[in-house]
């Protein structure tokens, strides 16, 4: 018995090495589950993409984080410094740190776009709201990681950014003091701090990063992808028993993902090579002075990623109802499975109040995150309220307009052969 | 050209490299198109002025480098830059830097630090003048240029000088020797009387000259570009480096994104 055999018929059997370890292994298996017969929609549309570009950044922030962390001398005392010299004076050092930083923001950029396909094609619909509430622990952990990777520079926006950050935590009634000095570990940010954030930043987090994602492609598997029609397509098998509407995802996909990834990294390597700081918004410039207690930048403002949030904590007059409504306002994803009540998935099957509501959504976003950016002063502070209470308006609501007549869903995908 | 190009490429694909084009053409006009600073005598749109300085000039840079060495090193260290280091990236000869730049008693392999001691600065100005590696990154080459620019005659300063950009500033007018001296109006200083040192630069009219230095007003501007532009280098000095390596990496990803495409196309022909 050299040979194992194939569960597949078609594929003949394994010999030599490869006999050998798949006796041991389930490589095979594992291909053939989860690649070659694993079937995903065929009419996936340029949506579809960013899944996969979020596991390449992924994979680039672990190994340009990794080679960091060879170089970056956490303490008060060494950190900025081990920066410029990471900078300046390790080989490929400034390529390892810029890839890192923009991939920060790339990372960002691909999981909020991911996120607005689910939108757009009701992709947490059942059977698939696990899968979008792993999806959305992996967005909780992203901005707990970019958070404290963010302090670790340990320049003057880092500093005050970490101290208005950690200071939310105190509006808790009760219990807030004495948290946020738990967090410090000490009366103010301050090295104890910086070594934590530094321990949270390149073990504990991307830990946790990587089991919710593995959650999430399991969740994805075991339900299949959503696709533009938002129809089932496993409820519409061929006479192989694999869905009619379907296509192995490799070579497929891997094949068009290759492409998606290559389009990426054009745009990637052109703000990594030519405007690596992005006008301030990637890289702030008071970043570049070292952290100091004594002098507070003139606005503080947390990376762009976060400015939708920190727009809506500035909207509020009180300060601890806006850490309130900042919590829930990142919270309120959590309920859009249930909140949701539309009889068809995707957008192009709904009436015109989901597509408005959905398209005030995207500009209250966009339009907070730049309010964030902005001094909490004047006109300013109008249009954060404005849009804050749309922006909670399209979580609060949507139990009412989604639920309008739809138009007919067809039974087969829409495809177009290109 | 453009219907051939569309048509043997197919659109998307041809839609993509169209974008990137139209993003990288973008990019370089932003770089290229800051419009000549107003240079008017009496310079009361400073706050528009921009340094235009090129880091790939390395004339520039070795000049900025010699000019900075006479005006600057004395108060400021450039602490996160060796002098070989600086060397290598200007093209100065081993022999060039130890007879012209390199401090007595200091090897090439030592960071740039500032000649006087910074207990007595503290003492002189009130606080240490600051290190400048990374001044250009945290306040641009356009604050540099117009701090360079807008010292004026004050009186009521202990240096006897004041600043525009960085109004009462610690710092005295070092250059005033090439530059010669200046005065300022200001319009509300003879309307409401008060004194040119509080809330000097929004109240600011004009410069006027009160005595000539050595250099001509083009010869000090071109001095001060050169100067910001050693110092836009100093903040970042793997700069020309990175811009040249990343036309080479963009353009081996169009060739690669070019190919996967037509992978992809053949793959999916047989899906109807």
């Amino acid at each position: 018995m050299a040979a194992t055999p194939s569960p597949n018929p078609s594929v003949p059997a394994a010999k030599g090495f490869k006999a050998w370890l798949y006796r041991r292994l389930p490589v095979q298996d594992f291909i053939e589950t989860q690649l070659t017969g694993y079937y995903a929609p065929k009419n996936f549309n340029i949506w579809y993409f960013f899944g996969s570009l979020a596991l390449v950044v992924l994979v680039l922030q672990l190994v340009t984080g990794i080679f960091l962390t060879m170089f970056y001398k956490v303490g008060e005392n060494t950190a900025f410094d081990s920066v410029e010299f990471i900078m300046r004076e390790v080989n490929w050092g400034w390529l390892m740190r810029y890839l890192h930083s923009t991939g920060a923001s790339a990372f960002f950029i691909v999981v909020y776009l991911h996120m607005f396909r689910a939108f757009l094609y009701g992709s947490y619909k059942a059977p698939r709201e696990l899968l979008w509430l792993f999806g959305m622990f992996v967005y909780l952990a992203l901005m707990a990681e970019a958070f404290f990777g963010y302090v670790l520079p340990w320049g003057n926006m880092s500093f005050w950014g970490a101290q208005v950050i950690v200071n939310l935590f105190g509006t808790i009634p009760g219990i807030g003091p004495g948290l946020v000095e738990w967090i410090r570990g000490d009366y103010g940010i301050a090295d104890a701090t910086l070594n934590r954030f530094f321990a949270l930043h390149v073990v504990a987090v991307p830990l946790a990063l990587l089991l919710l994602v593995v959650l999430h492609l399991v969740a994805l598997r075991q339900t299949g992808s959503n696709n533009p029609d938002g129809i089932e397509i496993k409820e519409r098998l061929g006479p192989n028993g694999k869905p009619l509407d379907g296509i192995p995802f490799h070579p497929y996909y891997t094949v068009k993902d290759i492409f998606g990834v290559g389009v990426f990294f054009i745009i990637f390597a052109m703000v990594v090579f030519f405007v690596p700081t992005f006008g301030g918004l990637f890289l702030e410039a008071p970043n570049f002075e070292p952290a100091n207690p004594l002098s507070t930048p003139e606005h503080i403002a947390p990376v762009w990623y976060f400015t939708p949030y920190y727009a809506i904590l500035r909207a509020v007059p009180d300060q601890r109802m806006g850490a309130l409504l900042m919590a829930l306002s990142v919270m309120a994803f959590l309920f859009v499975p249930w909140l949701d009540r539309s009889p068809v998935k995707s957008m192009r099957y709904r009436g015109w109040k989901s597509r408005i509501a959905l398209a005030i959504f995207a500009v209250t976003f966009i339009a907070l995150m730049y309010l964030g950016l902005q001094p909490a002063e004047g006109l300013y502070v109008i249009l954060a309220r404005i849009f804050t209470v749309l922006y909670f308006a399209f979580f609060i609501l949507m139990p009412f307009y989604s639920r309008e007549p739809s138009k007919p869903v067809p039974e087969r995908v829409t495809y177009h052969a290109h | 050209m453009r219907i051939e190009l569309e048509r043997s490429m197919s659109r998307p694909l041809f839609k993509v490299l169209m974008l990137v084009a139209l993003a990288l053409t973008a990019m370089t006009s932003v770089v290229y198109s800051a419009e000549e600073a107003g240079k008017g005598a009496a310079g009361a749109d400073w706050r528009s002025w921009h340094a235009r300085n090129r880091v790939a000039n390395k004339d520039s840079l070795q000049r900025g480098a010699r000019d900075f060495f006479s005006y600057c090193q004395g108060c400021h260290s450039l602490k996160y830059l060796r002098y070989s280091r600086m060397a290598e990236d200007l093209d100065l000869t081993g022999a060039q830097l130890t007879a012209n730049l390199l401090p007595p008693g200091s090897k090439p392999a030592d960071y740039i630090t500032a000649r006087m001691p910074p207990d007595d600065a503290v003492s002189w100005f009130g606080k240490a003048p600051p290190d400048l590696s990374l001044m250009a990154r945290a306040r641009g080459p356009d604050y540099l240029y117009q701090f360079l620019k807008t010292f004026y005659v004050d009186p009521s300063k202990p240096t006897g000088v004041n600043n525009l950009r960085l109004e009462n500033t610690a710092m005295p007018d070092v250059l005033s020797d090439l530059e010669g001296l200046k005065r300022a109006d200001f319009h509300s200083a003879e309307k409401s009387g008060a004194t040119q040192s509080t809330g000097a630069a929004k109240d600011f009219d004009h410069f006027e000259e009160v005595a000539p230095g050595k250099m001509k007003p083009e010869e000090f501007d071109r001095f001060v570009r050169d100067t910001v532009n050693f110092l836009d280098y100093v903040s970042e000095p793997s700069q020309v480096a990175r811009r040249s390596l990343g036309i080479w990496i963009v353009l081996f990803l169009l060739v690669f994104t070019w190919l996967a495409w037509l992978l992809k196309k053949e793959y999916w022909k047989d899906i109807h």
